[in-house]
């Protein structure tokens, strides 16, 4: 009821129609962007995307931000490729593993950050060290090969064109949409993230719901590297780095604010395919490395200024 | 010579008049005090003529020596020699005495680089020149409010200020400060510098000004030259209105008793006791009103026996018969206490949000089964209250933050009374709110105690506390200044009790 506000289908009506407009433009410009390759590694970065921004959305909903995704990206993957390559686990243990650890880690910040009243920013950031340094302790900054068991994740099912990645990933959107608008935690995370005084005033449980939003933020990160490393067929411990940017820039393209107390999930899902097709074109044109990253960062910055501005008016 | 008149000045926030057609005259070298209650407009009027309101945002004008003042900010005021000394004072704790004097308008060498010695210097002979006995070297975090009150002032007066503004300069001082404060401003007198004076201590005011005018529900009741003045009839001027039928209460049948407290004492963060000797019953069916100036700690009893403020150092409080030590918030909805504040946009309400998500906010476990809420459960009951309550408003959709004060104060109250409490605590809840939602919340009150609740009542507005309470304790300075019953409530009696005289 309370998120479903008239203004909330124009903004996704808005991201839709940017969404479309980045697809035309690339169209226009580069004859292959329609292609299968395109296509592919679009598709293929997207799983691992949605489910972190689904985590970083609640997050920052309730006034908290994670940097460490990246680096637990990296960590998880790397413990997937020790207990596959190395211990000869199989697949589900091995997602119960890194979904378990990312939790742990996520837990940590969450607690660390909540409990000791440290700015969320500062203990991630600090956790995006820890993490990528315990994925090259683990592989002894080795790149783990594990082959055909992982790839089956990310590989389209067939008569599907869609991989099982993608079908959780879309799953997860779903849940943390009603997570947010249907749950007591979901009113929670906006009561806090908006106005926290208010918020304790009123008897909500202020601590635990921040809690909560961190560690299943990195739950779902070790989802996240599962699929990374199903993408590859390996697990490298530099994986993910930079990760953490693309997330954040989705969820904020999505209209989520930094300062907490507004954003949706469903919003976020457009904003990781505005974020994922716009990387994928501009490799798809030949843009190197660093023109991407120039023009990624330009587009974040002006969907924050056109979002505060229809705001405004 | 006037220094300062201003003419017809009007000041409106969202269609309740803070200042109605306020004039008045500061002549040059005058002491001109103002004095009224709580929220009678004198710190409105002080905003206005201090650029923080900027120009346009009221009507009416003033001039300053003779031309029409139209600032857009307090930098435009500061230019026009007009400077506020504010209750909370806004120097550098980090700085030194000569650094904050020069705040903003360092002397410098070359235009680049702060010319340290001869802003010592500087410093040093404007101390003198104002008989203010302190080295300008001394870091500012060393002196105490006093001090620190002095150096805003001698920062004033090198600015070539000749109308300083003094919001409560004393509120904050030891006896012998305010001493050293007061004969630097009868020195100013002499320079021709003129003061707007604004304090709750009437017995400093009479000393001091040459005139007072006396400020009413944001209009002047009259202005008084200190011949013609004396403390009674000051209060009756600032109290002086009939309590009419505004205030109906109903009669009282108590009941059990909800809440006791007894010799509370309560410590603030920093250590230093802010409450002492504090104890009273408060039974079902019972308003009992709490009043006191600014700062005697109404807000914070209330925030305290709540669990949002304070460590309690003394003495037991008992809930429903039963003993509570350090409650939180949320502990204290589920006993059945609520508390209504004084802030409702910062503590109140989530302002982006809609009147439903702000309704059910503090009654989630309730509507909620397995983590998620009852949707239809949730809407029935908002709109329940929402109906009750006659929040005026397009829907429970509608954003909280765009609603009027007095709606968005129904909001709140929703919100606390969809708990059930048997106990609740209402911190100025009329408070910037327009004359038909007053009255709504009166009749309220009355209802809540007809159902057999107990309302603990803070209120500045003395009227409004003697009209609506069967009993009422006055808070100073931390302290009880005095516990009326219904009837023997006078607001002479009650203003005395919190002045302490």
């Amino acid at each position: 009821m309370s998120r479903l506000r008239s203004g909330s289908a124009a903004d996704l009506l808005v991201l839709l129609a940017v969404w479309g407009g980045l697809i035309l433009l690339f169209g226009e410009l580069s004859s292959g962007f329609f292609g299968a390759a395109t296509l592919g590694s679009v598709a293929n970065r997207i799983p691992a995307l949605l489910l972190a921004a689904t985590g970083m959305t609640l997050l920052m909903v309730s006034g908290g931000i994670d940097l460490s995704v990246g680096s637990v990206v990296g960590f998880c993957g790397a413990a997937v490729g020790v207990v596959m390559a190395d211990w000869g686990w199989g697949l589900a243990a091995a997602i119960a593993a890194s979904v378990l650890l990312g939790t742990l880690l996520g837990g940590v910040n969450g607690v660390v950050a909540v409990k000791l009243r440290l700015p969320s920013f500062i203990v991630t950031l600090g956790m995006l060290e820890v993490a990528r340094g315990l994925a090259f302790l683990a592989t002894h900054s080795q790149t783990k090969y594990i082959g055909a068991a992982v790839e089956g994740v990310g590989t389209p099912i067939a008569g599907l064109v869609v991989s099982p990645a993608f079908l959780c990933a879309l799953m997860v959107v779903a849940a943390g949409q009603m997570l947010l608008s249907y749950t007591v935690l979901g009113r929670q995370l906006v009561a806090v993230g908006a106005n926290i005084e208010a918020a304790t005033i009123s008897g909500i449980p202020v601590d635990r719901p921040r809690i909560w939003a961190h560690a299943l933020l990195g739950g779902l990160t070790g989802l996240a590297a599962v699929f990374n490393c199903s993408r590859l067929g390996s697990a490298d411990p530099n994986a993910g780095v930079g990760f953490e940017l693309s997330v954040i820039a989705a969820v904020v393209v999505g209209g989520t604010s930094l300062l907490g107390g507004r954003g949706s999930v469903a919003k976020s899902f457009l904003g990781v395919l505005i974020v994922a097709t716009l990387e994928a074109g501009l490799v798809q044109m030949g843009a190197s490395e660093p023109i991407k990253r120039v023009i990624t960062g330009i587009v974040i910055v002006v969907a924050v200024l056109a979002d505060s501005w229809r705001r405004k008016t | 010579m006037t220094a300062l008149s201003a003419q017809r000045l009007t000041k409106r926030f969202a269609g309740v008049s803070a200042l109605r057609e306020v004039s008045f005259e500061l002549m040059a070298g005058e002491i001109h005090a103002l004095c009224g209650e709580n929220g009678a407009g004198k710190s409105t009027l002080i905003k206005l003529l201090s650029g923080a309101h900027p120009h346009g945002s009221y009507e009416g004008r003033f001039l300053v020596d003779g031309r029409e003042a139209r600032f857009r900010s307090i930098r435009d005021a500061n230019a026009a020699g007009i400077a506020v000394i504010y209750q909370e004072l806004s120097c550098i704790d980090e700085m030194t005495v000569a650094e904050n004097l020069f705040l903003g308008r360092e002397p410098t060498r070359l235009g680049v680089f702060v010319d340290r010695l001869a802003a010592s210097r500087q410093a040093a002979a404007a101390l003198a020149r104002f008989g203010v006995e302190l080295d300008p070297s001394t870091p500012m975090r060393a002196l105490g409010v006093g001090q620190k009150q002095l150096v805003e002032i001698v920062k004033a007066l090198m600015r070539d200020s000749r109308i300083l503004i003094l919001d409560e300069p004393t509120a904050a001082l030891a006896s012998h400060e305010v001493e050293v404060l007061l004969g630097i401003l009868a020195e100013l007198r002499t320079r021709g510098v003129s003061c707007i004076y604004i304090s709750h201590r009437l017995e400093e005011v009479l000393r001091i000004a040459d005139r007072i005018t006396v400020l009413r529900d944001g209009a002047t009741v009259c202005t008084l030259t200190r011949t013609q003045a004396d403390e009674t009839s000051v209060v009756r001027h600032m109290v002086g209105r009939d309590l009419g039928d505004l205030y109906i209460r109903a009669g009282r049948m108590p009941g059990e008793v909800l809440l006791s407290v007894e010799d509370l004492a309560v410590a603030a963060d920093d250590g230093a006791e802010r409450l002492s000797g504090i104890s009273f019953e408060l039974r079902a069916g019972e308003v009992l009103g709490i009043g006191g100036l600014m700062g005697a700690g109404r807000t914070e009893l209330l925030s305290h026996l709540y669990g949002a403020w304070g460590r309690r150092v003394r003495g037991r409080v008992a809930l429903c018969g039963r003993a509570v030590a350090a409650p939180t918030p949320r502990e204290s909805l589920r006993r059945g206490l609520a508390l209504v504040t004084e802030d409702r946009r910062r503590l109140g309400l989530v302002l982006n949000e809609s009147v439903g998500f702000n309704l059910s906010l503090s009654s989630l476990a309730a509507l909620s089964h397995a983590g998620i809420v009852n949707s239809s459960e949730e809407s029935a009951c908002n709109q329940r209250w929402f109906d009750s309550l006659q929040v005026r408003a397009t829907g429970l959709g509608a954003r909280v933050g765009r609603l009027s004060g007095g709606n968005q104060q129904k909001v709140v109250l929703g919100k606390a009374l969809m708990t059930r409490p048997r106990v609740v605590m209402l911190d100025e809840p009329t408070r910037g709110i327009d004359v038909g939602a007053r009255l709504e919340i009166y009749g309220l009150v009355n209802r809540l105690t007809a159902e057999g609740c107990a309302v603990l009542l803070v209120s500045s507005e003395l009227p409004e506390l003697i009209g609506l309470s069967d009993r009422i304790l006055m808070l100073r300075n931390g302290r009880i200044g005095g516990v009326f019953e219904r009837g023997a409530a006078t607001a002479e009696a009650l203003l005395h009790a919190a002045l302490g005289s």
